[in-house]
């Protein structure tokens, strides 16, 4: 088996959608305006914790080096982190699917007749689609991040990483809450929505049989699962419910504890622009003998889902640094224009473009890496370096090319290619390479400027034409006395 | 073959690209440590402080001699009718002795409380390890005689801060601890950063407090006698 | 993006490369450049088979087609003059892509990190190079900067824009808001993407609007190119002009030698 058959189709629009879907977006005015005033807010509270470039430099260089270093080791490591969990009565279970980490879950769930499970803010849980897998099986699935809790009640997914509802307003929720929850009455005040959300959540946490969460950091060498957040449901899911279900990709694994500070500090900083969150939460162990709460079993789940066809090159190797923190989507002006929905996968913006590749493969992604100017901003203010345009580029070669001599295909390798772009640019690079072609064709193109098309595909659809000018510089200079 | 090994062996079969050494990142705090002014106990203390209270921790400045009997008019005040606290933890004696009204000891499993404990429980009452001034945060590490849910399940929060216990940094608080070291004493099964009340910003960016854990934290800040 | 400027006295020869952009749709931006160049006494030599970086094949996933346009670029220097490249795209591309472009041919490899080091963005090279201090005694005039990304990320040269025009004591420079934010136009992907294309570009000239500027300065055609068709497809007559025509003319306004 040389092509891992570990990648996932979800509901995903296919390719040829994204352009519809990306025009609906970013001719509604409302949605633009919501992301536009909530990514403006995003930037300017990263760029109030980095007033020292240096030392921001210093750091980002830290944390790159921490993750290069965590990725260059990542199987022993991963196999440490078996060791010590197991050591530590945490349960350890790996997935190289969506399908088989659903099957883990929901297994686990039917050993304990659960009927509920509570969710904390869990990406990869989103990216498995789990919420479908546990109500098929009879189980209900609630998500507890607030932001999070909101988006399912409307039937909806995530619009951000880190901010799940932030493409709806305050009236939106109101209206939304008063229809959809029990004895809830319209409130437009954010603190009393809160507290509607905070009331019926709380019973939840304390009905659920089992907790599910993500993982931010696991670290090998003490077996502990680090958990950031600032509001206390992921704390409530991993403490109140008799068992505890963590799932992770395979990449957040670091070494020694030492390893997490740094981190840890980029991640809040770059992503709301927090020195720290609210809770900071190192989990060892189950509840231990003696121990009055706690859940009494942990289980951790460890996702492959294509991340090692990433890993499998070392210059895509640099797409599982990523710490998801969201800066680059807060910095992206594709994703303030067209927002997160946009995208139909689970990770939107600049990350989603590079990693949604090896999750799904090309055939249904290949028009995300295209999405993008390669303005380079996602790679400014990525905390762990990730060198984004290059990689966009080279998803953008992968997609329209057959594999590397020496290397193994993508899962969708080639699937943008068209005999019609090989030719245009196998044309280009003729003209291009040849200056005696290329002096006929600036020369024809100037005598015949009359004859420019007035439609130029996309160009002109907000733009007037692009017309040669009257003679070439080139032509120009021929009359000075420049050398040559 | 098992998901575990297809993972490992194609994990394994990637070309392993550049050596990359060790991150040695007590190097890099050392070094950042020695460009920085020296802080004093003094400015730690006022550091923390600040920073707890941006994130809407109130701090309330106590001594050995006053601190339960602070607590206790803190929880008239706030109209506390029911403190939980660790019958065997630290200060469980001068709790007891301080005539709070509704005392709740955690004394048996949660399973068997629950409802109580979500439903009918005002305030919790809990020790801590340490402090953080640069991020004003409490290094809380609840155990058998201070459970995990004591923190987190009342709508307040009260934390007994050692003024002496505070660090500079999240890295220099987990070395103080001993989870950092040549010899790393192991982790508590739970341990927590805690730095300020429960918060959302997930509608429409505004921030509200009480998104599901404590709505207030109060930090009784232990200082000498005559110090504060 | 820091690199150590060249020391010792000033070059007396620089190379033109004045992207396939220049040489077409902007004519005028070159001759501007050229004639600056010359103003400092400097012998401008253009090589006559330039085309094109190779940068359009290069972003869109097609190396192979960059490979063979660059390469014909490459050959194009035999002397050790600096390049002087008026686009900080197309100096980006030669300055920082193409030793990755050949990265698997060692004697490629090292032309190419040769030629790397002898690229100049055009604002680079007056400032750190030729350190010029021009005098500016033209008609008031207050105009706005659009940065190109490959000139701030790339090149860090929106600097050395901005430090150029606060030579000139008569304009007044005033800043648009989102400054650093992409105007949409991404080559291709203005092609591609066209609807998000349009609103990034939409919302750019909206921004340079609003500050109130008689026009905007932009020292990378490609972005002028869109700002300016986005604007006339408007039928707005505010445009912006490249960095090298507006100071040609604020020089030959200042009644000194053009």
């Amino acid at each position: 088996m040389n092509a891992p058959e570990n990648t996932q189709t979800l509901s995903f629009i296919p390719a040829s959608e994204f352009k519809q879907r990306t025009t609906e977006a970013v001719a509604d005015a409302h949605l633009r305006q919501s992301f536009r005033s909530a990514m403006d807010f995003l930037m300017a509270k990263r760029a109030a914790q980095f007033p020292d470039a240096d030392a921001l430099e210093a750091q980002r260089a830290l944390a790159e080096h921490i993750r290069r270093y965590s990725l260059s080791r990542l199987p022993e490591l991963l196999e440490k982190l078996e060791r010590q969990l197991t050591a530590n009565g945490i349960q350890v279970h790996w997935a190289e699917n969506a399908e088989q980490a659903n099957a883990i879950i929901v297994g686990i769930a039917q050993k304990h007749s659960a009927e509920l499970m509570v969710k904390g803010k869990s990406m990869v849980s989103e990216e498995t689609e789990l919420n479908h897998a546990m109500e098929a099986a009879g189980i209900a699935a609630l998500e507890s991040d607030m932001g999070e809790y909101i988006v399912q009640l409307d039937g909806e997914k995530p619009s951000h990483i880190i901010m799940p509802a932030i493409h709806k307003t305050k009236q939106q929720i109101a209206r939304l809450f008063a229809e959809k929850v029990p004895g809830a009455s319209y409130t437009e005040s954010v603190d009393e929505l809160i507290g509607i959300g905070r009331a019926v959540l709380r019973e939840k946490f304390m009905a659920a049989e089992i907790g599910l969460s993500g993982v931010n950091f696991a670290v090998a060498e003490t077996g502990t699962l680090c958990l950031v957040e600032n509001e206390g449901n992921g704390r409530m899911c991993t403490t109140v419910p008799d068992v505890h279900i963590a799932i992770t990709g395979i990449e957040k694994v670091v070494e020694k504890l030492e390893h997490v500070p740094p981190l840890l500090n980029l991640l809040t900083r770059s992503a709301t622009g927090q020195i720290i969150t609210t809770y900071f939460n190192m989990i060892s162990r189950p509840r231990q003998p003696g121990e009055l709460d706690g859940p009494k079993e942990v289980h951790l789940v460890l996702l492959d889902n294509g991340r090692t066809q990433a890993y499998a090159d070392e210059q895509m190797r640099a797409t599982l640094q990523c710490i998801r923190c969201g800066a680059c989507m807060n910095h992206c002006p594709v994703y303030t224009r067209i927002g997160g929905h946009a995208y139909g996968t689970t990770y939107p913006g600049p990350i989603g473009e590079i990693i949604s590749p090896h999750m799904m493969g090309l055939a249904a992604t290949h028009a995300l890496p295209t999405a993008s100017t390669l303005c380079g901003a996602c790679g400014e203010v990525c905390p762990v370096k990730i060198p984004i345009p290059d990689l966009l580029i080279r998803l953008r070669a992968e997609a329209t090319h057959d594999a590397r001599p020496g290397h193994a295909p993508l899962v969708g390798q080639g699937a943008a290619r068209s005999a019609l772009m090989d030719f245009v640019w196998a044309g280009w690079a003729a003209l291009y390479s040849r200056p005696a072609l290329y002096r006929a064709f600036v020369w024809l193109a100037t005598r015949f400027r009359f004859l420019t098309p007035p439609m130029q595909s996309g160009w002109t659809v907000s733009r007037t034409p692009l017309k040669p000018a009257p003679r070439t510089l080139r032509e120009q200079l021929a009359g000075r006395h420049l050398k040559t | 073959m098992s998901a575990r090994d297809s993972i490992l062996r194609r994990l394994r079969a990637a070309p392993p690209g550049q050596l990359v050494l060790p991150p040695d990142v007590p190097a890099f705090y050392a070094a950042v440590r020695e460009q920085a002014p020296a802080t004093d106990r003094a400015a730690r203390i006022e550091l923390f402080c600040e920073r707890m209270s941006f994130w809407r921790g109130e701090i309330v400045r106590v001594t050995p001699g006053n601190w339960a009997e602070t607590l206790r008019v803190l929880c008239v005040t706030k109209g506390v009718n029911s403190l939980l606290y660790g019958p065997r933890g630290p200060h469980a004696a001068t709790l007891e002795a301080a005539g709070i009204k509704g005392l709740k000891p955690y004394d048996r499993p949660v399973d068997e409380w629950k409802p109580e404990l979500f439903r009918d429980t005002d305030a919790g009452f809990t020790s801590t390890r340490g402090g953080i001034a640069e991020t004003g945060t409490l290094v809380v590490w609840p155990d058998d005689k201070e459970p995990r849910l004591m923190s987190l399940v009342p709508p307040i929060h009260f934390a007994l801060l050692d003024a002496n216990a505070i660090c500079d940094t999240p890295f220099e608080a987990m070395s103080a601890q001993g989870w950092i070291s040549d010899k790393p004493v192991a982790m508590p099964s739970n341990a927590l950063f805690i730095s300020g009340p429960s918060k959302t910003a997930d509608i429409q960016i505004t921030l509200a407090y009480g998104a599901h854990g404590p709505k207030e934290l109060v930090i009784l800040l232990l200082l000498g006698e005559g110090e504060s | 993006m820091q690199r150590d400027m060249p020391t010792g006295p000033r070059p007396k020869d620089v190379y033109f490369f004045s992207t396939c952009l220049v040489d077409l749709f902007c004519p005028e931006a070159g001759l501007d450049a050229i004639t600056l160049l010359e103003r400092e006494g400097i012998a401008v030599h253009f090589p006559e088979d330039q085309t094109c970086c190779g940068q359009p094949a290069y972003t869109s996933g097609f190396g192979e087609r960059a490979r063979a346009v660059a390469q014909a670029q490459m050959q194009l220097f035999p002397n050790d003059w600096p390049i002087v490249v008026p686009s900080g795209s197309c100096a980006g591309m030669m300055r920082h892509h193409y030793p990755r472009l050949f990265a698997d041919d060692p004697l490629l490899k090292a032309r190419a990190e040769a030629l790397a080091e002898q690229i100049f963005e055009f604002s680079e090279f007056l400032l750190d190079v030729l350190k010029v201090h021009w005098r500016d005694s033209g008609k008031p005039a207050t105009v706005t900067l659009h940065t190109s990304c490959s000139a701030r990320r790339e090149m860090g040269t929106h600097l050395h824009v901005r430090a150029l025009l606060a030579q000139l004591s008569g304009v007044n420079v005033v800043t648009q808001s989102h400054e650093s934010e992409c105007c949409g136009f991404g080559g291709t992907f203005s092609l591609k993407h066209p609807s998000i294309s349009s609103a990034m570009s939409g919302d750019k000239v909206d921004a340079l609007k609003e500050t109130g500027a008689e026009a905007f300065i932009s020292a990378d055609c490609g972005c002028m190119l869109n700002l300016n068709h986005t604007l006339q497809k408007r039928g707005d007559s505010f445009q912006g002009k490249h960095l090298a025509t507006f100071l040609r003319e604020r020089l030959a306004a200042a009644g000194e030698k053009s």
